[in-house]
């Protein structure tokens, strides 16, 4: 890991909320509240959270993708691309159209619905990359091919239709219609998802080299830790729309700082590992009215009174590593935790 | 259900015109059971009067009042309309819910069945029963040969919310609390298909109607008996256009399309609010 | 090719059982209906002409032959077939001793010409509308022409053509409302002609559009507005695929698989709708056909409209549906 990583996102105090008006009812659901993080160039960030934590729609902010009902409500998503910086919360739709698929590009989740099931993949990969890439007729086809062959497909695939390649097919070619013009940022939401763990691994080795080749840099969201113990250099945690914890992977792993990471990190099944996981009780708070203070504490085995009343701020708690907890010193990890199988230092 | 209801007039405005509409007529259709006269009986009052304040609609070529004329007529056919659909609702319901639910070779025979009535003709058909019944071709019969061609699409929607249902946890508590299958389709699948069935009513109803108007301005119905359809009969058959005698004709169309509008705007709105991916297959029919 | 021809195979079937059933239907109605057909043809044979006893007597003798009420059901049945497969269903009355079969055949092509256009413009114009309505959800033409089309949608073919007739007959006299072709052209290959049958179609087609547009634009606005939520709609205009390809060829592409199949299912109304709306525009074909052969009690014509009606809705079902699995390659691979 080479240190000089220069910036290439940074999101400041970024909220997003979706606003409903649902048979004359107004409803106002925070799915990200009061965001800040960088990101550097040449890195592989992990996003991990519960199921309705904030996460996705977190990273569709960054990735531009948001749709009414969700709004971005403030804050700033600037991008430091080659071709020039751009905030693109509050850009233009044709100066996102500029960078989409040449800088910055989405995978976007489910790799089952996202293709059209109608039309065969080679007509796709035009569809997306054609313009993006200013490659014309042969020279695009080659260039697919190639990229194609890097992803272990063979060129049949873009004669094929969706529903005729697997599950491990379709998400290796959702990748390389997001990779095919080497992107500098790409965004993927839940990659690994609904495949079976040996394709999963396979997925992952791939996210990783293209990465590295291309010299991108990826962020990534899925609440299965063991995957970005295997793939991550950094790893930020979000809870209830709130980014509380972010460090580099072993510190987060190894040493966390929040009492959220510590339980996170010991639902981790290791073999041979016969202790009892301790359970988290309670559920995920509901965003369109969560709880006063740190959200986390009505489930918080550390809470005290002033979690209740005063939301943390986020403090630096070692090199890279930030923590939003009024009581990050008393955290220890649940489990004794030996190095889980290659975590990337 | 008393819930949906208010909250489909308070939000939907469709519903809402739907539900005026309709309940116009039916206001008006009820008031053939004060009419003061038969109905079926001519020259009772001067024919060919313009609509004024004694005669509201005016009178027709056979010295009828053609306000109770109407009122009579809309009677007839709403209540032409509700025993097709209750009618045919019946044979859906059933073929639907068994097909669904059952599966195997009796889906597949029912709905192999449904194709063909989907694929039949219904127009020939109902000629072809008159040319051969004639007179003893009453409303009734038709009513009933309607309900026969009246089940299949709706059927076929049952049926698809029926499948649904089937692998659902309720169903298999109630199998493995040893319900029968009647009990089980009746008291526990009907409920969910009901708004469907109501929503369908409507259609079948503005389908069957306009069949018998079809039927009867050509004469191949009982023409004696007050209908939409009959009543247009008679104006044709005294070219009540080309003697000027307007009203006789623009004022039931007008009272038909308010009365089509009205029960397709509810039937609509009410397929919107259960499921807005279901279709309006009546397009032809 | 396999799997198509295995779909195919199926779909021939069915078509097969559809007209089986359907004429069976036919002959049943008419041999259980209280009515014989020989006495109802005499008696209108003898409201219309002065025919003696011997006349009448050998007149019941050929046409109790002729239909075969004297023999058993199973043997009536199993006639009717013969005669329905040689396409030979007796002489029509009120054309005597013209064959049923061949009024049919001359009053079809009318019917299908007027059928098969309107469809298709109903088809096209009621999709395309629909489909654009459905993905720009907010504008206001095309809310208007939603507010228009479903108003004229639930209307009765025969209260929209009657509407039609009282406007261009009576108020506003510019096109023909009555018959196929002008009386001063000669039917034949040629320009006035063509033209001349092209002007009197104007109407019946145009009031059978306006009926049948509505349909279409509400469903296919339902399915568009559905489809538009899909991911893959969703991430191909996030990629920045160009608009016209993502209306087209996402969106409208993928909305049309079911609409090939609501075609299949709406034909026979159409149908009905056709025919009806050609009585009210007196317009040569199918309908006026029937109708003209209910009221002179011309036994043999009724059957052949309706054995051919009800063929000719049932392949007209089978082709739409052949078109099926070209259209969605997953119905292919089954």
């Amino acid at each position: 890991m080479t240190q000089e990583k220069t910036e290439i996102l940074k999101v400041e105090g970024v909220k997003a909320y979706y606003q409903m008006n649902y048979f004359g009812v107004k409803r106002e659901v925070r799915a990200v509240d009061d965001i800040t993080v960088t990101m550097r160039r040449n890195e592989v960030y992990g996003i991990a959270g519960e199921s309705s934590s904030g996460k996705t729609s977190f990273i569709k902010v960054l990735a531009a993708a948001i749709r009414p009902p969700l709004r971005v409500i403030e804050g700033t998503v600037k991008y430091e691309f080659k071709n020039g910086p751009i905030d693109v919360a509050h850009a233009s739709p044709a100066e996102i159209e500029a960078v989409r698929w040449k800088h910055l590009s989405y995978i976007m989740q489910g790799s089952m619905s996202v293709l059209n099931p109608v039309r065969r993949i080679g007509k796709t990969f035009q569809d997306f990359a054609q313009r993006p890439s200013g490659l014309k007729g042969e020279a695009f086809e080659e260039r697919v091919i190639n990229h194609l062959a890097r992803l272990k497909l063979p060129p049949d695939v873009l004669k094929a239709y969706p529903h005729e390649l697997s599950g491990g097919m379709r998400q290796r070619v959702t990748i390389g219609l997001a990779t095919v013009c080497h992107p500098e940022f790409i965004i993927a939401d839940e990659p690994t998802t609904a495949l079976d763990v040996v394709v999963q691994k396979e997925v992952l080795s791939l996210i990783r080299d293209i990465q590295k080749e291309m010299g991108a840099s990826v962020v990534f969201v899925t609440h299965d830790m063991s995957v970005h113990a295997n793939v991550a250099d950094r790893v930020g945690i979000i809870y209830a729309g709130r980014l509380v914890e972010e460090g580099p992977t072993r510190d987060m792993f190894f040493a966390p700082k929040h009492p959220y990471t510590a339980h996170l990190v010991a639902s981790l099944p290791r073999i041979g590992d016969t202790q009892q996981r301790p359970a988290l009780d309670g559920r995920p708070p509901n965003l369109a009215d969560p709880p006063q203070g740190c959200r986390f504490h009505p489930r918080c085995p550390l809470a005290v009174d002033k979690c209740r009343k005063e939301v943390p701020p986020m403090e630096v708690v070692g090199p890279d590593h930030r923590t939003a907890c009024w009581r990050w010193k008393d955290v220890e990890p649940l489990v004794n935790v030996s190095a889980p199988a290659g975590v990337m230092a | 259900m008393f819930s949906v209801f208010r909250d489909l007039v308070r939000y939907n405005i469709e519903f809402t015109i739907g539900l005026i509409l309709v309940g116009i007529m039916v206001v008006f259709a009820g008031l053939s059971f004060f009419a003061p006269m038969d109905p079926s009986l001519i020259y009772m009052a001067p024919p060919d009067q313009p609509p004024s304040t004694q005669y509201w609609f005016g009178t027709n070529s056979r010295g009828q009042e053609l306000f109770w004329q109407l009122s009579a007529a809309f009677k007839n056919s709403l209540q032409f309309g509700i025993t097709v659909a209750v009618l045919s609702r019946i044979i859906s319901i059933t073929v639907g819910l068994a097909a669904g639910y059952l599966g195997g070779w009796v889906d597949r025979v029912l709905m192999f069945v449904n194709d063909i009535f989907v694929a039949v003709p219904i127009f020939p058909i109902l000629v072809l029963f008159y040319f051969v019944l004639r007179n003893n071709m009453d409303s009734f019969t038709m009513a009933l040969i309607l309900a026969c061609f009246g089940w299949p699409f709706d059927a076929r929607l049952i049926r698809s919310v029926a499948l649904g249902l089937k692998h659902r946890e309720f169903t298999r508590h109630a199998v493995f609390a040893g319900m029968s299958t009647r009990k089980v389709l009746v008291e526990e699948h009907l409920p969910y298909v009901m708004p469907i069935v109501f929503a369908t009513f409507m259609n079948n109803m503005l389908w069957s109607i306009g069949m018998e108007v079809t039927l009867a301005v050509l004469g191949f119905t009982n023409i004696n008996n007050p209908t939409i359809g009959t009543v247009l009969y008679w104006a044709n058959s005294h070219s009540a256009m080309v003697v000027g005698v307007w009203w006789w004709l623009v004022i039931p169309v007008i009272l038909i399309v308010m009365t089509f509008l009205g029960l397709f705007l509810l039937a609509m709105s009410m397929n919107e609010y259960i499921d807005p991916r279901s279709r309006l297959r009546r397009m032809g029919a | 090719m396999h799997s198509y021809l295995w779909f195919a195979g199926k779909r021939l079937l069915q078509l097969i059982a559809v007209i089986f059933f359907g004429v069976s239907a036919m002959f049943f109605v008419t041999y259980l209906s209280p009515i014989d057909p020989v006495e109802q043809v005499l008696g209108r044979l003898a409201s219309r002409s002065n025919l003696s006893p011997d006349a009448i007597a050998s007149t019941r003798e050929a046409l109790t032959a002729m239909f075969g009420t004297d023999q058993p059901m199973m043997a009536q049945y199993f006639n009717f077939w013969m005669r329905v497969l040689r396409g030979d269903l007796g002489a029509s009355l009120m054309a005597f001793p013209t064959p049923a079969m061949e009024l049919v055949m001359r009053s079809m092509p009318w019917t299908l010409g007027l059928l098969l256009t309107s469809t298709f413009i109903t088809f096209v114009i009621g999709n395309v509308m629909g489909g654009l309505a459905g993905y720009f959800q907010n504008n206001r033409f095309f809310k208007a022409f939603g507010i228009l089309a479903m108003g004229l949608q639930p209307i009765p073919y025969y209260i929209v053509a009657f509407i039609i007739l009282i406007i261009f007959g009576f108020l506003w006299p510019v096109l023909p409302i009555s018959g196929g072709f002008a009386m001063d052209v000669r039917p034949s290959w040629t320009l006035p002609f063509i033209l001349s049958v092209l002007q009197h179609s104007l109407l019946p087609a145009f009031s059978l559009v306006l009926v049948g547009l509505g349909g279409w634009f509400i469903g296919m606005r339902a399915l568009v507005s559905n489809i538009v939520t899909e991911d893959y709609v969703t991430y191909a205009e996030l990629a920045g695929v160009k608009r016209n390809t993502v209306v087209g060829s996402y969106v409208m592409r993928n909305a049309l698989v079911p609409q090939i199949t609501a075609l299949a299912m709406v034909i026979g109304g159409v149908f009905s709708g056709t025919i009806i709306t050609e009585q009210v525009f007196n317009y040569p074909g199918m309908g006026s056909l029937l109708v003209d052969a209910v009221n002179a009690g011309d036994y043999s014509t009724v059957l052949a409209v309706c054995t051919v009606s009800i063929t000719a809705v049932a392949t007209a079902i089978f082709i739409v549906d052949m078109l099926h699995p070209l259209l969605d390659p997953r119905v292919r691979a089954e």
